[in-house]
């Protein structure tokens, strides 16, 4: 579904993608993790549409499309959901409204009908619900003033109602309360299905046991050095990025992943 | 023409018919205001209050009439919908019987025009009037030509539950109007005034306008001006409050129409412990331009101001704010902010704001800032990752920068009333109906 190749991306001069390569199937769940600045939000980026990453070479192939080629809103309303690492603040414009455009402009494009005011509120409390987010949250705006958890629930409910075909969650776990860990965990699995496909971006192992992927990859210096199963998770929890090397290089004799356990 | 002389014998062709003709100390402030205006001629940019408006241009300017007036009743009925309210509605600066509808009002409130009131109380309108020496030039020239305007007198102690409308329709059959409005309300009365300036057709119309407002000891007055003239129309305009001890003011001043709008705003504490409010919002394209001059005069100790103004700049537009606080010696205690944003919508569009502070006393809290900015690119990008096209996006953010303003409104009809008139501008508006 995702085909990712030797994709180079950099900005204001700095090459921070440095010829990425990974593959996606429906119904997969990918987990990516990486040092700090390893360019693991920057991919997210990239691959949701920000123009102050340029694109330097290489392609993204999304089922038969060209995904660099699509505008911001077209990836959106085909599917695409980037569920952000620093969710945006907007004040002034309600969390309801911000749903509802949301919610509809995807519809319209999949040939649904709007929802009306009324169904949308029934649609929204639901799912408001089972993120555990209280009903005063619609009438705030935006983020504003959410707390680090709550703007990451608010990404959760947002992918919840847009229901991607390709979610990218970048470290919507990170500074998570066991609860919350387990809202996303909740979220993300509900999700899951032979034609949806989810990359998860975290440091954690411990999102894992919730979310088990079916395939982890290690993100370096703007590559993949390191793909792998959920083993690979545990032991880069248990031994941190060293061993991986730091010129994006894979370190001559890793440890096999079996013989770790 | 609009050179001195040309305004001076409109004075003097005029001035045998204007209301109050035949009370003396009238025609002598007028004259008075007249002399003043002809002596000292249209503020330049060497004027320090108008240092970004020169007037330099209105020596040249013609005024004219629209030569189809514009369709009055339509306009007050798209305005009025089915408010009750009491509405005095002023077409060419002159009042309306017919189109106006004062309501029922309790009993001493006294809400007439000024022409009324001239005849009906003189000695209070007299003591409410003003001097020729307020404000700069063109408040004189007001002063000198005013026809009409609004007189409303609240009694000790009582409150106006609904708004009281003035609607000024401009450019029907003649080219400027000059309005005064008069607004005294007694000890612990309350009232919300909504001044409405609105306008049609492509000519180029003036409209003077002077509001004074009296605030005795514990009254709480809301003042909203919503300006909405025509595209060429030249909009001058003052407000003037003063506050007794106690008293709460709001003034709220929307600037969407005219090509160039000008607002002096200003207000005093004669009193301990008073509260204001200076809310603005303007929205400007084009060439158009906007000039809000204000100043809130803490004169006593422990009063407290909060003065906020709002820009959306597009096009080819300049807005101008000038926020000037003054706490005397002896106001202790005063507590004043102030904060000026705009946003740019455009690279051409300008924006100035300029704090002047003038603190003689030292036990004082006072806070300034101000911010001239774009359109934020990480909620743009947000909001499209989110499936909303570029022109929804952006309209949605500017929408959102001017809710904080809007929503400082705290009678909801109202503010209803001001986002309609900012949806009617922003293009795509109806597309963010729904937030209404
Ligand atoms: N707009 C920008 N301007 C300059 N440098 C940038 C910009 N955005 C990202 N970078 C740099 O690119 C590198 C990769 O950043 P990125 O945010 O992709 O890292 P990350 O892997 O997500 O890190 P973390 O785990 O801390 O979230 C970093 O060195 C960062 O400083
Ligand atoms: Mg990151």
């Amino acid at each position: 579904m995702l085909d990712i190749k030797n994709l180079k991306a950099s900005v204001e001069g700095k090459d921070i993608l440095k010829g990425l390569d990974l593959q996606v199937k429906a119904g997969e769940v990918h987990a990516i993790m990486g040092p700090n600045g390893s360019g693991k939000s920057t991919l997210s980026q990239v691959l949701a549409g920000r123009d102050t990453f340029q694109v330097d070479g290489g392609s993204v192939t999304w089922d038969g499309q060209d995904l660099l080629a699509m505008p911001i809103e077209e990836r959106a309303r085909a599917g695409l959901f980037l569920a952000f690492q620093y969710p945006v603040e907007i004040p002034g414009v309600s969390n309801a409204y911000f749903l509802k455009a949301a919610v509809n402009a995807v519809r319209k494009h999949r040939g649904l009908p709007e929802f009306d005011a009324m169904d949308f509120l029934t649609r929204v409390k639901a799912e408001m619900k089972s993120v555990g987010m209280k009903e005063e949250f619609l009438y705030r705006a935006v983020n504003e003033g959410f707390s680090g958890g709550e703007k990451k629930r608010n990404e959760v409910l947002q992918m919840a109602l847009l229901e991607p075909r390709l979610a990218i969650l970048d470290e919507t776990d990170s500074g998570l309360d066991i609860d919350a860990l387990k809202v996303v965990a909740d979220g993300v699995n509900r999700l899951r299905s032979p034609d949806r496909a989810l990359i998860v971006i975290t440091h954690y192992q411990r999102l894992l046991d919730y979310i088990v992927p079916d395939h982890v990859h290690v993100l370096s210096q703007g590559r993949i050095v390191r793909s792998g199963g959920r083993e690979l998770a545990l032991e880069l929890e248990e031994k941190g990025y060293g061993w991986i090397g730091d010129a994006g290089e894979i370190h001559a004799a890793p440890p096999a992943a079996g013989g770790a356990q | 023409m609009s050179a001195v002389d040309t305004w001076v014998s409109a004075f003097h062709a005029g001035a045998a018919v204007q209301p109050g003709a035949g009370l003396p100390w009238l025609a002598a402030l007028r004259r008075e205001a007249l002399y003043r205006f002809a002596d000292e001629g249209w503020p330049t940019r060497r004027h320090p209050r108008w240092q970004h408006t020169s007037l330099a241009f209105m020596d040249q300017q013609d005024f004219a009439a629209n030569t189809v007036a514009p369709d009055a009743a339509a306009a007050l009925a798209r305005l009025r919908g089915d408010d009750a309210g009491h509405w005095l509605v002023f077409v060419g600066g002159r009042f309306n019987t017919e189109l106006s509808d004062i309501g029922a009002l309790p009993a001493g409130v006294q809400l007439t025009s000024l022409a009324d009131a001239l005849e009906q109380h003189p000695e209070a309108v007299q003591a409410a009037f003003g001097s020729a020496t307020d404000g700069d030039s063109p408040a004189a020239l007001n002063l000198a030509l005013a026809t009409d305007g609004a007189w409303l007198r609240l009694p000790r102690g009582v409150a106006l539950e609904a708004p009281v409308h003035l609607v000024f329709i401009a450019g029907s059959t003649d080219a400027s109007q000059h309005l005064r409005n008069l607004i005294v309300a007694e000890a612990n009365s309350e009232a919300t005034i909504v001044e409405h300036y609105l306008g049609e057709g492509d000519a180029t119309t003036l409209t003077t306008a002077a509001t004074r407002l009296q605030v005795d000891a514990d009254a709480r007055i809301t003042h909203l001006k919503l300006q909405q003239e025509a595209e060429p129309a030249i909009h001058l305009a003052s407000i003037d409050a003063t506050q007794a001890r106690g008293a709460q003011f709001a003034s709220h001043s929307l600037s969407f129409g005219a090509r160039l709008a000008r607002n002096d705003i200003h207000t005093r504490f004669d009193g301990e412990g008073c509260d204001a409010l200076l809310n603005g919002l303007y929205h400007l394209d084009g060439r158009r331009h906007v000039d809000h001059h204000t100043s809130i005069n803490h004169a006593q100790p422990r009063g407290n101001s909060r003065e906020f103004y709002r820009g959306l700049l597009d096009g080819n537009s300049r807005g101008v704010f000038t926020g000037r606080i003054i706490v005397a010696k002896d106001a202790q205690r005063s507590d004043a902010m102030q904060r000026c944003d705009n946003l740019l919508l455009s690279r051409a569009a300008e924006a100035d704001a300029r704090p002047e502070l003038e603190i003689y006393a030292d036990d004082v809290k006072c806070a300034h800032g101000a911010t001239v900015g774009q359109m934020d690119e990480d909620s743009l990008f947000y909001l499209q990752t989110r499936g909303l096209d570029d022109a929804h996006a952006r309209r949605l953010l500017t929408y959102a920068f001017a809710a904080e303003a809007l929503d400082r409104i705290t009678l909801l009809p109202l503010r209803k009333q001001a986002r309609a008139a900012l949806m009617a501008r922003l293009p795509g508006g109806e597309l963010l109906e729904e937030l209404l």
